[in-house]
């Protein structure tokens, strides 16, 4: 989706800001998202990145704390598969979270709201561009109430 | 409670354009810990890092967070300066506000309000963070060359020259590769064995390389600075102290069936042979499979005629296991099989050759002595048909799709030597583009058309059919749109090049990668174009790629010098962002041992002395020198007994916490 679409959608349900975590590969796809920097791509702002070295640090727990925590999506982004800087980290994630994308379903979380992908350093484009359509999902989807944690403040 | 500062950077009005820096300071200074918040134009400058380093010591600080552009960017010269204050380096978190804020987002409210939460997330990361030391290694000041050609002989003799010991391991009985086949060279035509000879030689001879032919990478482990390599040095049958190189058993050795490997198959050759005169070393070999005496048990004509009572059908292959510092591959390239080209009539009629053929056919060494005759009735042929890109650009599954870059000069460099020898000859070419985009080539292919007069055409062939003794050609001309026939004696089929068919068992014996075309790949391709992901293991010649030779030789030295600054070390700093075992936690299910993908963890025995009464218990243990810090093997731990310095569970959770804040 385009960058005006997404911001002509953002402009529609202004009293809703979806929160958007997204952890990112030192590699790839952290080097991807500033490259979307250097290139002045001009993404969502609801999008918060946390750097971990390669996806496969990503433990699901983090992924339940994010929606617990508030957060209306959650994306963990990689080097594309056989571009891992560990050569196998990525083959990892790959398999624990599409075990884990069935069982956030079965907690109620909407797939749509989860998604792992793969973003090259040299995919500033695709960074922009998988963060707007996440961040569309969600505002179809709505706030997330599922697992949110009342006690959490945001 | 920590003391933390933070810093805020303007970057210029780079950060300061959209994003309030005072509002973000203010609200840094409210973050529990936080006790100095500053900000300044430049941080990175010096002024900018003198302010760090002054707060730092004022305010006791032990926590630094940056609030600027990249941490790929400055984060290693923030370290620098936390560290001249007398911190820890690895007490610095950086908030990236520029490339993930400023630089996306214009909206100022927007900007502001992510920095406030990308600062209070980096804070709180850094309240997790624990002072790191990185450890040392020692590095074993010896390479390893894998492929002796001349990519691999380049790179050893650079390393050598330098003073560092390096051993070449080559899979066949010589060194010299493909370019030894190679009759003469582009774009100045000297000839091939005339500049690669001396090579091989001083190689052989150098004091400080040793040459392991006939012999195979087995297995690799260790790490950067300190691999173990074994290899697998095959039974040559031929005592290499003994033989003095004469050359008689192979003469006299009555199996003639096989055909000449060196040669394109275009002889045979005895079962014991040296590939070619000059080989290095000059010591045959016999092959097992084709000879009469290991086959049969009668013969041993060699045993009987060697003057040197060099032959031993005794012998065995032997394992060797050495350690090395750094290792380069240079395994080369082959070219495609040409059996699903059956239009083109290679395979089924003798005369259409590949280039290779055709190089070793105008080689005055070759198997015709250097007379360019037809394979077929050993005339000389009056037309000659060049047919490049066969198998190359070719998106098919028979082809490969990429260009492999060195068919068009070599065509050119054909028709010109053939020029040279027989005016007479009429040579055309089938081409897709002519591509000369190296030093002196556009000039040499324009020689190929106006000065020889060949015939370039724009098209590809359709079929050949043979047709009495000739082989009629049916192409098109693609400017023209007309067909073409021409009634040829010899047809040349370029054939693609493509990766080793044994690269990827390679490629996984030292842990790096492979493209979708089996060659190996570099770590960068365009800043990182001679390592590979794996620190230590570098790359040169046509293993990662189609090339030419000038390209390889530069490769070769540009690897060798890589090699060479990783040897001059006496010791590594490794990364302290390592796994850690808490061995209470750990109940030694070691799952986390197939997870790592450099097998840094193994299996740890523990006595516990339970009043008394001595009881084993066994746990994983990380190897800091082999663990790159990726991660893997926490989330694989059902317990939670691993965790990853510096990326800790709970320094992600808090930064999970922070940022929904
Ligand atoms: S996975 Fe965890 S519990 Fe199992 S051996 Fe490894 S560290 Fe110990
Ligand atoms: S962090 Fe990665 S490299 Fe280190 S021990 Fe764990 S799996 Fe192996």
């Amino acid at each position: 989706m385009s960058v005006e679409a997404t911001k002509a959608v953002s402009e529609i349900k202004s009293e809703f800001a979806p929160l958007i975590v997204a952890f990112c590969c030192n590699w790839c796809s952290y080097a991807g998202a500033d490259l979307a920097g250097t290139s002045r791509l001009n993404y969502t702002a609801n999008v918060r990145i946390i750097r971990v070295p390669c996806s496969c640090r990503v433990n699901p727990y983090f992924v339940l704390r994010a929606f617990q925590r508030g957060a209306d999506g959650v994306v963990i982004a990689g080097c594309h598969p056989g571009d891992c800087h560990y050569s196998t980290g990525n083959y990892f994630t790959r398999r624990r979270f599409s075990v884990f994308t069935n069982l956030l379903e079965y907690l109620g979380i909407e797939k749509d709201r989860f998604k792992v992908d793969w973003i090259s350093a040299a995919e500033g484009n695709k960074f922009a561009s998988v963060m707007n359509e996440l961040l569309e999902k969600v505002h179809q989807l709505g706030p997330n109430r599922k697992l949110r944690d009342s006690r959490w403040k945001r | 409670m920590h003391k933390i500062g933070v810093f805020v950077c303007w970057c210029g009005t780079n950060i300061a354009g959209t994003v309030n820096i005072d509002e973000v300071v203010k609200a840094a200074a409210e973050i529990p810990g936080v006790v100095a918040a500053q900000n300044y134009q430049y941080m990175c400058s010096e002024v900018g890092q003198k302010l760090v380093k002054s707060t730092i010591k004022e305010q006791s600080l032990d926590r630094v967070v940056i609030a600027s552009c990249s941490p790929r960017m400055h984060e290693a010269t923030f370290r620098k300066t936390a560290q001249a204050a007398g911190l820890n380096p690895f007490l610095v978190e950086i908030a990236n506000i520029r490339e993930q804020c400023s630089w996306v987002h214009k909206n100022k409210e927007e900007g502001t309000k992510k920095a406030i939460a990308l600062v209070r997330a980096a804070v709180a990361k850094a309240a997790g963070n624990t002072e790191l030391i990185p450890g040392e290694i020692g590095v074993e000041h010896r390479a390893l060359v894998i492929g002796g050609g001349i990519a691999g002989i380049q790179t050893a003799l650079d390393i050598a020259d330098a003073g560092y010991e390096v051993d070449i391991i080559e899979k066949t009985p010589s060194i010299g590769g493909k370019m030894s086949q190679i009759d003469k060279t582009f774009p100045t035509l000297d000839c091939s064995a005339c500049i690669l000879t001396p090579k091989m030689v001083d190689a052989s001879t150098h004091p400080n390389i040793t040459l392991y032919t006939y012999s195979e990478v087995e297995k690799v482990s260790g790490y950067v600075g300190n691999f173990e390599v074994t290899m697998n040095q095959k039974a040559r049958s031929v005592n290499m102290e003994k033989c003095s190189g004469c050359g008689i058993c192979s003469s006299k050795c009555p199996s003639r069936t096989t055909k000449s490997e060196f040669d394109e198959g275009l002889r045979n050759r005895g079962a014991i042979y040296t590939p070619f005169p000059q080989a290095v070393p000059n010591v045959p070999v016999i092959d097992r499979e084709h000879c009469l005496k290991f086959q049969s048990g009668k013969c041993g004509v060699c045993e009987k005629i060697c003057p040197a009572g060099a032959i031993d059908y005794t012998q065995e292959d032997t394992k060797i296991t050495k350690k090395y510092g750094a290792i380069v591959v240079a395994t080369g390239y082959d070219i495609i099989s040409l059996d699903k080209f059956g239009e083109y009539q290679y395979g089924s009629h003798p005369d259409v050759i590949t280039s290779l053929e055709f190089e070793r056919l105008t080689n005055a060494a070759g198997p015709t002595g250097g007379k360019f005759v037809r394979p077929s009735d050993h005339k000389k042929p009056k037309k000659v048909v060049f047919v490049q890109c066969v198998g190359s650009r070719d998106k098919s599954e028979r082809g490969k799709s990429y260009c492999s870059k060195i068919c068009c000069m070599y065509t050119a460099k054909h028709a010109m030597l053939l020029g040279d020898k027989y005016p007479d000859i009429e040579s055309y070419v089938f081409y897709i583009d002519v591509r000369t985009p190296g030093k002196n080539f556009d000039e040499f292919y324009r020689r190929a058309v106006e000065e020889y007069g060949v015939h370039y055409i724009k098209g590809m062939v359709g079929k050949i059919f043979p047709e009495g003794d000739k082989l009629l050609v049916h192409g098109v001309d693609a400017l023209t749109g007309e067909t073409i026939k021409i009634d040829a004696d010899l047809v040349v089929l370029a054939a693609a090049t493509q990766a080793k068919p044994d690269a990827e068992a390679l490629g996984r014996k030292l842990g790096i990668s492979t493209d979708m075309n089996n060659f190996f790949t570099e770590a960068h391709p365009k800043l990182r174009p001679v390592e590979t992901h794996s620190a230590g293991i570098y790359l040169a010649g046509a293993c990662q790629g189609p090339k030419d030779i000038p390209e390889t030789v530069a490769q070769a030295s540009a690897a060798a010098a890589k090699a060479i600054v990783l040897l001059s070390k006496d010791k590594l700093v490794n990364n302290p962002c390592v796994s850690e075992v808490n061995e209470n936690l750990c109940s030694g299910c070691l799952e986390c041992t197939h997870i790592c993908p450099y097998d840094a963890i193994s299996a740890k025995e523990l006595e516990m002395n339970d009043h008394g009464k001595i009881t084993k218990r066994t746990v994983a243990h990380v190897n800091e020198a082999l663990c790159q810090g990726c991660g893997g093997c926490t989330v694989t731990c059902r317990p939670g007994a691993l965790d990853l310095k510096g990326f800790t569970n709970r320094q992600i959770l808090a930064e999970v916490d922070a940022i929904c804040q």
